[in-house]
């Protein structure tokens, strides 16, 4: 077989089939562009839950009390397991894996005062971290709570973005309210920062914009509270979060004496594995829309198959003909899996051409909507791209692969007397 | 050239079988000049697609050119038909959408020639037809008389020597098909064997031998000592 051979015959036949090729490859091209679009959305929203879900912070665990469920040394079950400040420093001497230990403080029903503005709130005593591990990132003009504020039980205060439009009315500009003074049950505090609005989509205990966070170390040396709400901690290595999660319970069962098998002596939101499920979901749902797609290309694909018939019958005669002269089978089989691939590929090109302008249009399309910050901009990508190619490819084969078993099988003397 | 033993063709369609060639036997030697007659349905064409390997016999012995033509694969059979054996036909069966130029060219691209001999061979072969000034019109513009030789250049392309007509000048008027038969002696004096399906006497006279068909055996054949013709 050779290739030259092939392609010589092939670039005769196309140019006088150009209406019904043409046609053909509009096919190809709405269905290729279907399913770039349907995936390129599924992308969107991928990559925008993925963004969201950082919102609360990436590679985190938090940790918070409970109650055991194991009778352990001589304790019986169902004693509470409390969390003390000094938990913090106990964990992270004992586990050097993690990156980050820290805890929290929340009160909730503080009397929040500015001016003549009384409003309840809600108050957390947070450590400097938080700034990098649940993106408490300060607007222009403000600060989040620093070391120095931690070892001078300084009375500053960061507010959710959401608290500040509450106390200061959202017409105030974030710069503006740093340096204002509002009382927490009556002792002032300094606003130091004010957080950049951020989409968050998983949250414990009320949302980060409505926060009012103020040093770990003012609000114990304040309010005193005698527990600890959650500590947060962050492995440097995220590939074995179940490893570590054991090792927890192995240190914090040594010090509070509970089973460390009992795995509700204390509960742990695992944002690595929530991000993995939500991950998971997400690849069912591209899955699902690339197969919605899948099944659009696949009609025109149909399609191709049954002009390539058409066009089989139409030219019977003229596979008798070059099969008289000398064509082996292998050429006619070519000649029409060619054909169909080339309608495929040329129609799919376009496709995706189409695909990417529409995508690249819709992202700089001056819309704002909650919507669009929830389910992102269609993207297309490297992979949707391979993919497409993929399913195209495979396609366009089986497409002309049927068309030309058959015109391959046809017998040339039969094929010289069809009229 | 051609050693035909005992040659049947049958046509089975399921339920009805028919039998088209019965027995045939059969030599041709290098550069005869024969026709072919007989009535219609007496096995002809039948007969000539055979032995242009174009089918394949269902009982007998075919040697064409040393080759025993029913242990061929299909891959072989293309390659005789591409350069040992020219067809032409009565309808000419030129791809109608193809230029003069590029229909003679087909079998010579089935021979994987380069571009630039094909083009020496094609413009070579249109001239000694006499088309050289009608190698980029496309059959829709061209005579019957032209077309049949457009399909005499494409049946020499791969310079066989071979040369098999299925009634050429069926379809044209007596002037044009006196030129394609002037064409075609021409071809046997250059040493070809041409052997071409007739239903004009006058065609058939010119041919140095004869051989009649009738229901699929041979009636008469006045060459070759076969001994069942007149000589």
């Amino acid at each position: 077989m050779n290739p030259s051979i092939i392609f010589s015959v092939f670039s005769r036949d196309f140019k006088r089939q150009r209406k019904r090729m043409l046609l053909t490859l509009v096919a190809i091209l709405w269905g290729t562009m279907s399913i770039m679009l349907l995936l390129a959305y599924g992308e969107g929203m991928k990559q925008q839950f993925s963004k969201n879900s950082k919102g609360l912070g990436d590679g985190i665990v938090i940790l918070w009390g409970g109650q055991t469920s194991k009778p352990f040394m001589g304790f019986g079950k169902g004693r509470r397991i409390h969390l003390h400040s000094e938990d913090v420093d106990y964990l992270k001497k004992r586990m050097p894996e993690l990156d980050v230990v820290v805890g929290e403080y929340i009160r909730w029903g503080v009397q929040v005062r500015h001016g003549k503005k009384l409003i309840s709130e809600r108050v957390n005593g947070l450590y400097p971290q938080y700034e990098t591990i649940r993106n408490f990132i300060p607007e222009m003009g403000g600060r989040m709570i620093n070391q120095l504020d931690m070892d001078l039980k300084r009375r500053v205060a960061f507010l959710g973005n959401d608290t500040k439009d509450r106390l200061f009315g959202p017409d105030i500009p974030p710069e503006d309210v740093v340096g204002e003074t509002i009382y927490l049950n009556n002792t002032p505090y300094t606003v130091i920062g004010v957080m950049r609005p951020k989409i968050q989509m998983g949250s414990y205990q009320g949302q980060d914009s409505d926060v009012i966070a103020i040093p770990f170390t003012t609000f114990f040396a304040i309010f005193g509270d005698p527990y600890l709400d959650n500590m947060i901690y962050k492995p440097r290595e995220f590939d074995n979060m179940a490893g570590i999660e054991k090792r927890v319970f192995e240190v914090m069962g040594a010090k509070y004496r509970f089973n460390p098998t009992d795995d509700r002596a204390l509960s742990t939101w695992d944002i690595v594995e929530s991000a993995k499920v939500t991950g998971n979901i997400m690849i069912g749902i591209q899955l699902f829309l690339g197969i919605i797609g899948g099944l659009t290309l696949l009609i025109a694909a149909v399609g191709v198959t049954n002009i390539m018939y058409v066009s089989i019958k139409e030219r019977t005669r003229e596979i008798g003909v070059k099969m008289a002269v000398g064509a082996r089978k292998i050429y006619i089989l070519a000649q029409f899996v060619i054909e169909a691939l080339g309608i495929t590929f040329l129609g799919g090109l376009f496709g995706m051409a189409a695909a990417y302008i529409l995508t690249e249009l819709f992202k700089i399309a001056p819309i704002e909507s909650q919507v669009l910050d929830f389910m992102g901009r269609p993207t297309v990508s490297l992979e949707i791209g391979i993919t497409v190619t993929v399913i195209l490819g495979i396609l366009g084969f089986m497409a002309g692969l049927f068309p030309a078993m058959k015109a391959a099988s046809i017998n040339p003397t039969e094929a010289l007397r069809y009229e | 050239m051609i050693e035909m033993k005992s040659i049947k063709k049958t046509y089975d369609t399921g339920s009805v079988s028919f039998d088209a060639l019965k027995g045939i036997d059969l030599d041709v030697d290098k550069n005869e000049f024969i026709a072919i007659v007989g009535p219609s349905g007496s096995g002809k064409s039948t007969l000539m697609n055979l032995m242009g390997c174009l089918d394949t016999p269902t009982g007998g012995e075919y040697m064409l050119e040393g080759n025993r033509v029913e242990t061929l694969s299909s891959n072989q059979l293309a390659e005789i038909r591409n350069r040992r054996v020219g067809f032409v036909f009565q309808a000419f069966n030129l791809l109608p959408y193809a230029t003069a130029y590029e229909n003679v060219e087909l079998p010579i691209l089935y021979a994987g020639l380069k571009h630039k001999e094909r083009k020496r061979r094609v413009t070579e072969l249109l001239g000694k037809v006499g088309l050289a000034d009608k190698m980029a019109n496309k059959p829709t513009e061209m005579s019957g008389g032209e077309m049949q030789r457009v399909a005499i250049a494409r049946a020499l392309a791969n310079n066989p020597q071979l040369i098999l007509a299925d009634e050429p000048t069926g379809n044209l008027d007596t002037a044009s098909g006196g030129e394609i038969i002037n064409i075609f002696e021409e071809l046997w004096r250059d040493g070809r064997t041409v052997i071409m399906i007739t239903h004009d006497t006058n065609i058939a006279k010119r041919c140095q031998r004869l051989i009649r068909l009738k229901d699929g055996r041979i009636d008469t054949d006045n060459g070759n000592g076969n001994g069942n013709g007149r000589h």
